[in-house]
């Protein structure tokens, strides 16, 4: 559905996307991670039109994104960081507004406008100005203007900002509803949103796309092994072997070694296995004092920040 | 066309649910009231001057001419205010979508840069022909009152329309040069009082040159308007001078994607 190769835009001298290439199938929906100024809104921009690339081509729906802007335009729904609404309209205006501008029949508008109102619950709203509204609410009117021409391809640039978590929630389910009959890419630095609506997911990081993957196959790639930390007194090796002799341990190290004294150790363990009940009761049952333990969070964040941070470095 | 009609009716509500379109009206009103006021009083006590004039000594004056002493001066005052009005309905246009992040909801949208351009220049230029049309009042008061040539009048109207929709045209360029209103007001009054004086600099560029810069003079053109008289030269400077500030519109809004 869509299709982009190669893509490259410079503003002036500066390099904001660099070489991405990527495609979405038909129905799903994709992850745009990255932190701030990755480059994830510039390629948005590139595929909504809005701007054009430097190198490189993007085809939505089999048209180009710069031969046949207008027919791409017709096929999406652009949800921009900002929503683009009037503040001087009321939410119906507006609606009934892109309606018009973005073709629909109009016998069909009232419809559609009563729709996108119920599907994006800003029905109790529709007549109030939209300056008036707040954050979240003009965020949902922004989603709405995307939906009213029920697009093939959604675009939408951190949709769940600016929400309160009740509505987060809300609006993560209704992009879910969407999939299926559209092709939807979101943008989003919270991870967490990542792995609970998309099905794929592509990290972007400087222009460049660290890597493309599904949120699964990310997280248990990239979290290799759960980590435990524990202080333990005892000699250093003997409790190490103690410890590897445990069939779930992957690998012991040894954090500061004082020789008969308190040792400090980190223990990675096989992903989703919590071994720390069998851990404390092999140490203590070794005759070993157990002085602490904790679990050491590799967090998707973490994560997040050690692909983003390594694309960096090479 | 739809699409046009859209991006029109958008503007012209935008216009009337701000007190923008009523404050210019009125302070356009105001003012030119007041001097049609003036004009018409100074005018009537010369005719009664001339009346007693020519009753005490038997001599026959010329005739006063409505036309040339009331009607010329109120549509060069209309000129004038029209030059300061303009910028103001102008200012807008392009620069408030561009601070809101709206032009990326136009820009995104099946429509295409002329179809929002041509909206956008028809809604301003609708709702100046609708302040001027409030002028039309005088030219009944008068006709009450009087006998006023309708020729010139007409003339006169048809010239400061097709003038303001040059000026109109200067102002929306200047709007999608800036997201900041006030930089686009002062952009385009600038323009407009260049192209206005731009006749006197026939002073130091001796008449050769003089002579181009004579043509570039938006004033220039409107003064045989006044007289009665539509030489198409005119009419296609207005045209011709919109025009080209339109698609200068049209190319600086198209740029865009590049930069």
């Amino acid at each position: 559905m869509i299709e982009v190769e190669h893509l490259t835009k410079y503003f002036g001298s500066t390099l904001a996307v660099d070489d991405i290439s990527f495609r979405v199938e038909k129905g799903e929906i994709l992850g745009f991670l990255g932190p701030n100024g990755a480059g994830k809104t510039t390629t948005m921009r590139i595929l909504t039109c809005f701007l054009a690339a430097s190198k490189g081509t993007a085809r939505v729906a089999g048209y180009d994104v710069f031969e046949d802007s207008l027919e791409v335009r017709k096929r999406i729904g652009y949800l921009p960081e900002n929503p683009p609404v009037y503040s001087d309209m009321t939410v119906q205006f507006y609606l009934d507004f892109n309606a018009r501008i973005k073709g629909i029949d109009p016998k069909d508008r009232k419809r559609r406008v009563e729709e996108v109102m119920e599907r994006c619950a800003i029905r109790d709203v529709k007549d109030t100005i939209i300056g008036k509204l707040s954050r979240g609410y003009k965020q949902r009117v922004g989603l709405a203007q995307a939906l009213i021409h029920d697009p093939e391809v959604l675009i939408l640039d951190e949709p769940t900002i600016g929400l309160d978590p009740r509505q987060i929630i809300e609006v993560r389910k209704l992009i879910k509803g969407l999939a299926g009959e559209h092709t939807i890419i979101l943008s989003t630095h919270i991870l967490p949103e990542v792995s609970m609506t998309c099905q794929r997911v592509v990290i972007i990081n400087k222009g460049r796309i660290a890597a493309v993957d599904t949120p699964e196959n990310l997280t248990t790639k990239l979290r290799g092994s759960e980590r435990l930390f524990i202080e333990v007194e005892g000699p250093a090796d003997e409790v190490s072997r103690k410890i590897r002799e445990m069939p779930e341990v992957i690998g012991v190290t040894v954090e500061t070694g004082r020789n008969g004294g308190r040792n400090a150790f980190l223990v990675d363990s096989k992903v989703e296995v919590d071994i720390r009940a069998q851990l404390a009761s092999k140490i203590v049952g070794s005759g070993f004092g157990l002085l602490e333990m904790r679990p050491v969070g590799m967090s998707l964040e973490e994560i997040f920040l050690q692909l983003t941070t390594e694309e960096r470095t090479e | 066309m739809r699409n046009m009609l859209a991006i029109f009716q958008k503007e012209m509500r935008s216009y009337f649910i701000s007190p923008i379109a009523y404050v210019l009206a009125a302070v356009f009103l105001v003012i030119s009231g007041y001097f049609f006021y003036g004009i018409v009083v100074s005018f009537s006590n010369q005719s009664l001057y001339y009346v007693q004039y020519s009753s005490r000594y038997g001599m026959q004056m010329p005739p006063l001419n409505l036309n040339e002493q009331v009607i010329r001066g109120i549509f060069g005052l209309m000129s004038f205010i029209s030059l300061f009005m303009i910028p103001m309905l102008t200012m807008r246009l392009y620069a408030e979508e561009k601070r809101s992040g709206t032009i990326e909801l136009l820009m995104t949208s099946p429509l295409t840069t002329v179809q929002t351009l041509l909206g956008k220049f028809l809604a301003c230029f609708v709702l100046y022909v609708l302040i001027i049309a409030l002028t039309v009042i005088f030219m009944v008061i008068l006709e009450i009152y009087g006998s006023p040539e309708w020729g010139p009048i007409i003339s006169s109207y048809i010239g400061t329309l097709l003038m303001g929709a040059a000026f109109i045209s200067v102002g929306i360029f200047a709007s999608s040069l800036t997201e900041n209103q006030i930089v686009a007001v002062v952009i385009s009054f600038g323009a407009l009082l260049m192209f206005w004086v731009i006749g006197s600099a026939v002073i130091f560029t001796g008449p050769g040159a003089g002579r181009v810069f004579s043509y570039l003079s938006i004033i220039e053109h409107i003064v045989d308007f006044h007289k009665g008289v539509i030489d198409t030269k005119d009419a296609v400077f207005y045209l011709s001078f919109t025009g080209f500030f339109l698609f200068l519109t049209y190319r600086t809004v198209e740029s865009r994607s590049w930069r």
